[in-house]
């Protein structure tokens, strides 16, 4: 017979020295599973058999032990314990991880013991030891259970101990297996009609009992065709008007396999009723004991045994589907889940009070919800609510049906809610639930939840798991950076829905005073294997990100702002873009009728849209960088190097032969200095014009990100820019479409035409283009591919690299220039701004959304070369 | 960067001869970034004109030889248009005899008084036309400046401050050299490298003779030394002492920036602040205290110095100032026992941060006007909601109070990161908004010298938790 342990479990191993603890750990578990003493002792001392530092060593043993258990991990405790006092410890360490403490002794006879230790030349204490461990587990075997742990097995003999076997069950409530798909329904206080009407709603079909049949077996069996399984969350009973019949129902579906159920308080409570327990008959149990009177006095007492069996049955909550779905009937938070201990119980079906009272009288319940971040959810009931209510991935769904409420089901993995209204109030709740009637919709509990967001959700090193690229590591002094960005300057993070990736150049060009040049970038996509690519016009302003919302009401249902805001403008750091709030809703008002003139709220069935765009005049916003620095070397260099020309001119009269010769080359140095210059003038000036009213500002978008309930990443390039092109056209004032053309990069023709395009392009003053690999999201061969890189244009990249960068001593040494580290912030960037879109479309936490905004703030703090 | 140097000294081809430079030839230096020529565009015996042109090497002062750093961090840079202290770099190395007096040649001339005029094209002036007449008119310059606008198709933008200057005296080369030396760093306001001790005997060796009679020599000083405190003071400590000159005006305006700070000075209002909220501290017999947006940690410092206060943690959201807050603090310097009273961590006060949680009293000395209005809400939440001091001590600006300063005025903030500033009602109106809903009680008073019409300059609210 094997030994049957729990698969979370502390397992102390008892007996005395020379009894093979070490070698039966070796042999049953593995090797990181088992924390010795003596390994510890040799740790703090070097010296295993150091008896000084024994108490250090248990230390250093029990903060291991609770690491493990606080992961779940099984561990197996080798020392003696013979002593009480050394077992306490470790069975608290258990109960304080919820686990169960497991006791294997080994109880040989003392000559065996001897016999071992006589073998091992470093145990040279005298027998009188082992003497004393042998009548310390004598006295203590018969009082195990009673200091509380759950599986004794003793091991009398060398044989039994050599031919034990070891197995683990996992726990009664561990079906991580069952992967549904569930209907997972609220409590149900004996409300059969309801019941009923929302099983078959739900798709389910009754098959009929026995007539007359009133034990529990009897009454009709309901299955789903589609083998879906319904589990309730407790509270069957009390209050409601077929209490029995509700009873049988479940343990039918139950019984056959195709429900499963927890247990709510007032299960509990009957159950103890049953067992002859005194309870107090309040809360609507005289309503269950009227019903279980009314049966015939020869199936009462059967009925009552098999009940109690029934709900002595039920197990506190179930881990269900690989863990990713937990139901129980007060809700479980996530140290809790998974576990047994009889706090783990109290807790699914009670929940934790704070201690206070409310106004009714009725205890105040600590909001386990509020705190939990755990990623399994969690279906609950237990305290009706109005609405079933997203929190932080958890949700209760009583509705209050016997209090005139509605009976709800959640339907996984599809979370829909399917509910059917109660017939009527059957029971008046001692305090009001569902709201006044009037007034505008309060915020959802998640909502106001997030209005708050947490120190601890984005300090420190972080990883972040992107649907993308798989995890992106944040450093902590990056983590840092960010937050005194995001609190100094960052709007309210409920608007801040995505920012940005930083944008990469293409690979240096070699060609003759240049730097930059499409061919690299089409080779770069070539290579990459992409096909297409889409080119776009580069726009000269700051890049902008865009939330707008329909109305008021969107921005409040969608974003939770209730200051009136009807959406935002903020920079690629996440600053408001206008410090004038009455100048950004004139600019979002306009934005907003061009997308309803181009009928795109209704064409994407949603409220609000996120934007991707550039905002021009870089001047509106890069005054203070132009002052100080564009315009003040244009105006150093305007009064300086004509003057030194002119020197030089006057200079040449004086000269002759070789020190004319040394002349006439640094002047004509200084010459095509001087024409850089008024080039570099020339470029700046381009992306400059007074802003007087709304109509000189111009706002370029070219992703149109996101709307509800959808990221369009999905979608291609060019129907980014065909459907931005309708709201373009309706205001092409404020608006301006993204001029664009697809290049072949397998067509030689097609290449020439993009190429001539940028030429055309930059020598018109543009800044250059932006290439694109034509889907959204390209995998090469070694992953994600760039989402963009840019082509910047000659004249334009005077404003990067200098007035004169384009001689030739210089562009051979500005060539050396390393990409990788702003490609491979570019990649992490891409995929955490989309993971945080995603996110939001999906309706997870703030802080989820949050973590990757943070994020790309984070790496944007990233020492790189700004010039690129 | 052309620097011309002109006389009409008879014979003016004397010139050639003081700056050991042959006006038939045009010769070429290499510096550290980049080169240096010289060349005569007239060389007559009536006029004679030298050229000092800096060809700096934009690329290579970015990048750095090798290994190493560049000078300099971006490659669109004034530097090589405009005089800075390459310019004396160059004087140093290309005109070092000129500079020291010397004349092999014809020894006679080096100490000869000619007229001479330099010309800078263009001079960077931080402080305006007035600090330029300031410096040089004292040493007997006749000055003539153009002030180049920053872009004249921009005329909105205003001026650059940059100058095509011309200085005349009677006086000799090396006399003109160094003060040019000295004083065009000192205009620029800035340095290509590391600041240091050397510097200070640098500035002691050529200001001697004239700086330390000079009414800008503290500006200058403090300029030069690129506004390193210690070494500031020992500079003008060693003037003093070498030439005993006249007392020393401490009252100077300063000219560069008009920080929050030093604008408040005249009064110390800071100092009375962090007294009151001292004080009120002490009354409600707190024992744990937070200081939050800590800064450079002058609270704290006078909170250490009180035994009452046995926990004390203080927090900023900027990383940078809490360096400094720990030197200031000689935090690693204290006893075990102090440093163990003190505890500085980086946080913010709009995020929900449980190391807050559990305090007697929180001070939260002009803060809140560096949050954006809209982010208000999560500040509230986050102290009163949440870390729940049993005391809390707010103080902010008085916008009323604004009108009394010339430089600020009604319509502008004290600091550039203000994002508002309340009037007395505001502050009260919010003060007793968020005390109603978070179940505290305040009280407002005004905090340093009252006007009777425009209230104090700063204003405190004292919240205690009900």
């Amino acid at each position: 017979m094997p030994l049957k342990i729990p698969n979370l479990s502390l397992v102390v191993l008892i007996g005395p020295s020379g009894a093979g603890k070490s070698t039966f750990a070796r042999k049953h578990f593995k090797s990181t599973e088992i924390l010795s003493s003596d390994r510890c002792r040799g740790m703090v001392s070097d010296d295993e058999n150091d008896q000084t530092v024994t108490s250090d060593a248990f230390e250093v043993l029990r903060f291991v032990a609770g690491k493990r258990l606080a992961l779940g991990r099984l561990t197996v405790i080798d020392a003696t314990n013979v002593q009480p006092e050394a077992r306490k410890p470790l069975v608290a360490l258990a109960k304080q991880f919820d686990c169960l403490p497991v006791a294997i002794v080994l109880n040989l006879p003392e000559r065996i013991c001897q016999a071992h230790n006589s073998d091992r030349a470093d145990r040279d204490f005298g027998p009188h030891v082992i003497r004393n461990h042998i009548s310390q587990l004598r006295r203590s075997l018969r009082g195990l259970k009673r200091e509380g742990f759950r599986h004794v097995f003793v091991l009398d003999s060398l044989e039994q101990i050599e031919t034990t076997a070891i197995e683990r069950v996992p726990l009664w409530n561990d079906r991580r297996d069952e992967h549904g798909p569930f209907d997972i329904i609220g409590d149900l206080h004996g409300c059969c009609d309801e019941l009923e009407e929302l099983l078959t709603k739900l798709g389910y079909v009754a098959t009929a009992g026995e007539p007359g049949d009133l034990s529990l077996a009897g009454g009709p069996c309901y299955a789903h065709p589609a083998k879906r399984k319904a589990v309730f969350v407790g509270d069957l009973v009390d209050r409601g008007p077929r209490v029995l019949d509700t009873l049988r129902l479940v343990r039918n579906m139950v019984a056959t396999g195709a429900g499963i159920c927890v247990p709510g308080n007032h299960d509990e409570k009957l159950l103890r009723k049953l067992l002859g327990k005194e309870v107090q008959i309040k809360h609507g149990l005289a309503q269950t004991l009227a019903e279980i009177d009314a049966l015939p006095a020869e199936i009462r007492e059967p009925f009552c045994r098999e009940l109690a069996e029934f709900l002595d049955s039920l197990v506190s909550h179930y881990l269900l589907d690989n863990g990713k779905l937990v139901v129980a009937h007060a809700g479980m938070k996530q140290e809790f889940q998974g576990r047994g201990s009889s706090r783990v119980r109290s807790f699914a079906l009670y929940g934790e009070t704070t201690g206070e009272t409310d106004e009714f009288g009725l205890q105040v319940r600590f909001n386990w919800a509020c705190e939990y971040r755990g990623p399994a959810m969690v279906v609950y009931g237990h305290t009706p609510v109005p609405e079933p209510d997203w929190l932080n991935r958890t949700v209760n769904i009583d509705t209050g049906c016997v209090f005139g409420g509605r009976l709800t089901a959640l339907r996984y993995p599809e979370n829909e809610f399917v509910s059917v209204p109660a017939a009527r109030t059957y029971c008046e709740p001692s305090r009001p639930f569902l709201p006044a009637e009037s007034g505008p919709a309060a915020l959802s509990a998640q909502q106001q939840h997030d209005s708050m967001l947490n120190a601890d959700d984005v300090l420190g090193k972080r990883i972040i798991p992107t649907r993308l690229r798989g995890n992106v590591t944040i450093r902590e002094e990056n983590a840092t950076a960010a937050l005194e960005v995001m609190s100094r300057f960052a709007a309210d993070p409920r608007w801040l829905i995505y920012l940005p990736p930083t944008m990469s150049p293409c690979e240096t060009s070699q060609a003759p005073g240049l730097l930059e040049h499409p061919a690299q970038a089409f080779a770069y996509y070539r290579n990459e294997g992409v096909p297409q690519v889409v080119c776009e016009e580069k726009h000269m302003g700051s890049r902008a990100v865009v939330v707008v919302c329909q109305d008021e009401q969107a921005a409040r249902n969608r974003f939770g702002v209730t200051t009136g805001e009807t959406g935002i403008i903020v920079t690629r750091t996440g600053r408001r873009f206008f410090n004038d709030p009455d100048l950004e809703q004139r600019f979002l008002a306009r934005l907003r009728a061009a997308i309803s003139q181009a009928d795109l709220w209704a064409q994407f069935n949603t409220t609000w849209a996120c934007l991707d765009c550039e905002l021009m005049p870089w001047s509106a916003k890069a005054q203070d960088l132009l002052r100080t620095q564009y315009a003040a070397v244009g105006a150093a260099g305007t009064a300086s190097l004509p003057r030194a020309v002119q020197a030089l001119a006057a200079a040449s009269t004086n000269l002759k032969g070789d020190e004319l010769a040394k002349l006439a080359a640094i002047e004509a140095r200084f010459q095509l200095k001087s024409q850089d210059l008024t080039r570099f003038v020339a470029a700046y000036r381009q992306y400059c014009w007074p802003v007087e009213s709304l109509n000189d500002f111009k706002l370029a978008p070219f992703h149109w990100l996101a709307t509800e309930g959808r990221v369009h990443t999905d979608q291609n390039h060019l129907w980014h820019m065909e459907t931005l092109a309708k709201v373009c056209q309706a205001d092409p004032e404020l608006l301006r479409a993204t001029r664009y053309q697809v290049v072949d990069l397998n067509d030689p023709a097609s290449l020439e035409l993009g190429i001539n395009d940028w030429t055309a392009l930059t020598a018109r003053g543009g800044e250059g283009m932006v290439v694109k690999p034509l889907n959204f999201i390209h995998k090469g061969r070694k992953g994600l591919s760039q989402p963009a890189v840019k082509c910047r244009g000659r004249e334009y990249l005077r404003i990067i690299y200098g007035p004169d960068y384009t001689t030739d001593e210089n562009l051979v040494r500005l060539r050396a220039r390393g990409l990788g580290r702003k490609r491979a912030l570019a990649i992490s960037e891409f995929a955490l701004g989309i993971e945080g879109l995603e996110r939001f479309v999906r309706r997870e936490p703030l802080r989820r959304v949050h973590e990757c905004v943070f994020g790309v703030l984070a790496l944007e703090s990233e020492p790189v070369d700004p010039r690129l | 960067m052309l620097l011309t140097i002109t006389t009409e000294h008879q014979p003016a081809t004397d010139l050639g001869f003081l700056l050991h430079k042959h006006p038939a030839r045009f010769q070429t230096y290499s510096l550290s970034f980049g080169k240096a020529h010289i060349f005569y565009p007239q060389a007559t015996a009536e006029r004679c004109q030298a050229c000092l042109l800096l060809d700096v090497d934009p690329v290579g002062t970015v990048r750095g030889k090798g290994q190493s750093e560049g000078l300099l961090a971006q490659y669109v840079n004034d530097r090589p248009y405009a005089a800075s202290s390459f310019l004396s770099v160059a004087i140093s190395q290309v005109l070092r005899s000129a500079l020291q007096g010397q004349c092999k040649d014809r020894p006679e001339l080096a100490d000869t008084v000619l007229p001479l005029e330099a010309r800078i094209d263009v001079l960077p002036v931080r402080g305006g036309e007035t600090f330029l007449h300031a410096v040089f008119e004292p040493l007997g310059y006749e000055v003539e400046a153009t002030r180049q606008p920053l872009d004249d198709q921009f005329p909105d933008w205003g001026e650059s401050s940059y100058f095509s200057v011309t200085i005349r005296k009677r006086t000799t080369v090396s006399e003109l050299l160094t003060h040019l030396y000295v004083l065009v760093p000192v205009f620029d306001n800035a340095k290509h490298y590391y600041v240091g001790d050397e510097e200070l005997e640098k500035l002691l060796s050529y200001g001697k003779g004239w700086l330390s009679g000079h009414p800008e020599r503290e500006e200058i000083t403090r300029r030069y030394l690129k506004f390193q405190p210690s070494l500031f003071r020992e500079a003008l400590a060693r003037l003093v002492q070498e030439e005993q000159p006249e007392e020393l005006e401490p009252d100077n305006e300063p000219i560069a920036d008009q920080a929050e700070e030093v604008l408040e000075k005249p009064i110390s209002l800071h100092e009375q602040r962090i007294g009151t909220v001292l004080a009120t501290l002490k009354a409600t017999g707190a024992k744990r205290v937070l200081d939050l947006g800590c800064g450079e940690g002058k609270l704290l410092r006078e909170l250490l110095k009180h035994r009452q206060f046995e926990e004390i943690l203080g927090m900023d959201v900027s990383i940078r100032t809490l360096e400094i807050a720990r030197d200031r603090l000689k935090l690693d310097r204290l006893p075990e026992r102090q440093a163990a009273r003190l505890q500085l961590i980086h946080g913010s006060l709009i995020y929900r941060d449980q190391r807050l949680e559990g305090y007697d009293a929180a001070a939260v000395v002009e803060v809140i006007e560096h949050l954006d209005p809209p982010r208000l809400e999560a500040f509230e939440r986050v102290l009163f909601e949440f870390a729940r001091p049993g005391t809390i001590v707010l103080t902010t600006p008085n916008r009323e109070y604004n009108v009394t300063w010339e430089n600020v005025g009604p319509q502008k903030f004290r600091h550039g990161d203000h994002r508002f500033e309340w009037t007395r009602l505001e502050f009260q109106t919010w003060a007793q908004a968020v005390a109603a809903r978070h179940r505290y009680t305040v009280k407002c008073v005004p905090l340093g010298p009252e006007n009777a019409s425009l209230g104090a300059p700063s204003q405190m609210g004292i919240f205690s938790r009900a």
